[in-house]
């Protein structure tokens, strides 16, 4: 796409500048080379920024010994996938792994089915105590963990659910499903209301308006609700390291921690530990992150 | 059965019509909008059960005295009932202006709003530079836009551990720096350099996200003003100044508004980068966490004040930034 608009723009300044030889005219959103270095430059260092720390844990993952982030010029020499080997083969990886992914979908799938038509009526309908709910859904997404944590610990030892997968979905819940009503609320918002008139015309039901017009319109929408409530059930780190106990049912965010907070601290394996659960879940972040930002922040209300 | 769909306005369609008793209204009213509090009432259901009541619960706790060893818990097969008691507001004044209030609490308020304040500045104002570097016609900007947006796609809890390497007391940072024979402060130990280690790390997260919503802003702003405003001869800094900053409100105050909400809760960075051994450096919510789970025995009262004072505070920010923006005649995005 870059290619184009730099080729149509130099096409057309090849024409003008017959007409003043002497001063050169600059189209507009065109730059001299001093502007064009400086933007490349800076460019290139916040790049460089943004890429290194991620770099060095790749390259710290290589080294055998566990104090090699010491001496990273003796990994060189003797790079090897050793730790990876041994992280999949000896560790808890996959109960990790395993534990990860049912908080993580649970967490996702109840979110996402949850909010789904209060998205939907919060978009199209305006009731009595709407500007109230709308408040309350601001409100929850910014509970500080430190409001819930305590009492959701009490609450859930009562219940028994301290130690399973349930208590620490319905955890995750308390933030996902106000946070998915929201972000669905933005993408319904995007799609005409013509086409609700036009099932109303029909004499479908806003029920059946929702289910067989608006929801089909509306699943890249609910994939990206979907997506972020993954992301953030899988990087929660708080509520995790309170809530799991049994070190097979660790997520991954309390399982990395467990390297270094044991007796003797495992850096090396620690690096390949983060590398591998970073790989995928960075994978699919680019698939998904454009939508993602105009999720977030497009998804908007007026009033 | 009429549909309520009134395209954002709010407003009901008509004119007002004389108003009618309570039950009569509630009637009316049930019966014109019943379909929308169906189509709410799940998500009404949940916030009722996972939130609310954990925060009516909370705010009882905040009012007792109780702790990790007058809780109910079970100890094998022994159960053993919460002997905790109430004691009105003593937690909130303790916190507030209690011995060594200080110490345990305005210290840490203090540094919270420093915190929030140095990482959403430094968010937005390196993000918008990123985001105007992009936004020009530039060989490779889409290869730079994926690699800056690097710290968001990794997980937080992953990279902070990257840095915990790479600011360690003889890792690469502080090699790099005697090898330029400059300083090596203890990044991870000494108090001050602990917190200048802690929004160097938030401010690398966060960067990613502000750019590519202020880049997004950048892009549809449109561009015909610019030419209108070139042509009445503004400079460059007068086209930045008044085109493309008050072009930037809506999505900026949206970002400004989440960026300090979510840097205020921040919690991964700090707990993980440090964990136990930082005092100095734990704002508020990390602060709460180590009162609650983090000492024995667990202070479970205090805890949940320090949560409910946040929650007070944020909520306080929120009504006040919303008025102040309404106050422009910005309509906040969110």
């Amino acid at each position: 796409m870059s290619t184009t608009t730099l080729d149509t723009s130099t096409a057309v300044t090849d024409q003008t500048p017959a007409a003043s030889p002497a001063r050169k005219v600059r189209r507009r959103g065109e730059r001299g080379l001093a502007a064009s270095f400086t933007s490349h430059g800076i460019l290139i260092v916040a790049s460089l920024i943004a890429l290194f720390p991620v770099a060095w844990l790749v390259f710290l993952s290589l080294g055998p010994d566990k104090d090699d982030y010491l001496h990273p010029g003796r990994i060189f020499g003797r790079m090897t996938f050793d730790n990876y080997v041994f992280v999949l083969r000896e560790t808890k990886f996959f109960d990790w792994l395993m534990s990860t992914l049912i908080v993580s979908l649970g967490t996702t799938a109840i979110g996402v089915l949850i909010a789904a038509t209060t998205g939907y009526a919060v978009s199209r309908m305006r009731f009595p105590g709407y500007k109230r709910f709308m408040w309350v859904l601001l409100v929850t997404q910014m509970f500080p963990i430190a409001v819930l944590i305590v009492p959701m610990y009490e609450i859930m030892s009562e219940l028994q659910l301290i130690d399973s997968y349930l208590g620490l979905i319905l955890v995750y819940c308390s933030t996902a499903v106000p946070y998915s009503a929201w972000l669905l609320k933005g993408y319904f918002d995007t799609i005409p209301f013509e086409i609700d008139e036009a099932g109303r015309v029909d004499g479908l039901t806003p029920f059946g308006t929702f289910a067989r017009l608006i929801l089909p319109l509306a699943k890249p929408g609910l994939a990206v609700a979907a997506f972020y409530n993954f992301i953030t059930a899988f990087g929660e780190v708080a509520f995790a390291s309170q809530f799991m106990l049994d070190d097979t049912k660790y997520t991954f965010a309390v399982g990395l921690q467990s390297f270094i907070s044991e007796h003797d601290a495992q850096r090396n394996l620690m690096a390949a530990t983060a590398v591998l659960i970073a790989v995928p879940v960075s994978a699919f972040f680019y698939l998904v992150q454009k939508n993602l930002v105009t999720g977030l922040t497009a998804g908007g209300t007026k009033g | 059965m009429t549909v309520a769909i009134d395209r954002a306005t709010g407003k009901r369609r008509g004119g007002r019509e004389p108003r009618p008793g309570p039950l009569q209204r509630l009637k009316h009213a049930y019966h014109k909008y019943w379909y929308a509090y169906a189509m709410i009432a799940p998500v009404v259901v949940v916030l009722g059960v996972l939130v609310m009541y954990p925060l009516v619960r909370g705010f009882y706790l905040t009012l007792t005295d109780a702790n990790s060893l007058n809780s109910a818990r079970r100890i094998g097969v022994n159960h053993i009932d919460a002997t905790y008691k109430f004691i009105g507001l003593d937690n909130y004044a303790d916190i507030l202006w209690g011995p060594t209030a200080y110490d345990r609490f305005w210290s840490h308020f203090i540094w919270t709003i420093v915190w929030t304040v140095v990482c959403v500045a430094l968010h937005y104002a390196i993000g918008l530079g990123l985001a105007l570097l992009l936004n020009q016609k530039l060989r490779g900007r889409t290869l730079y836009r994926l690699i800056l947006v690097l710290p968001w796609a990794v997980p937080t809890f992953v990279t902070v551990f990257g840095w915990r390497f790479m600011l360690a007391d003889g890792g690469v940072i502080n090699s790099a720096l005697e090898a330029l024979h400059l300083p090596a402060p203890l990044w991870l130990e000494d108090p001050f350099w602990q917190r200048t280690a802690a929004i160097m790390v938030n401010t690398w997260c966060g960067v990613p996200f502000m750019m590519l919503s202020l880049l997004g802003g950048l892009q549809s702003i449109d561009s015909a003003l610019y030419e209108a405003a070139e042509m009445d001869g503004a400079s460059a800094w007068q086209r930045f100044r008044h085109v493309t900053l008050p072009g930037l409100r809506p999505v900026g105050s949206t970002v400004v508004l989440l960026g300090v909400i979510w840097t205020f809760n921040q919690f991964a960075i700090i707990f993980l980068l440090f964990g136990d051994t930082a005092p100095d450096a734990q704002i508020l919510v990390t602060w709460a966490y180590y009162l609650g789970f983090g000492q024995q025995p667990r202070d479970y009262a205090q805890s949940a004040t320090y949560g409910v004072l946040l929650l007070s505070l944020l909520i306080v920010f929120t009504s006040v930034y919303r008025r102040w923006l309404a106050r422009g005649e910005q309509q906040l995005a969110i």
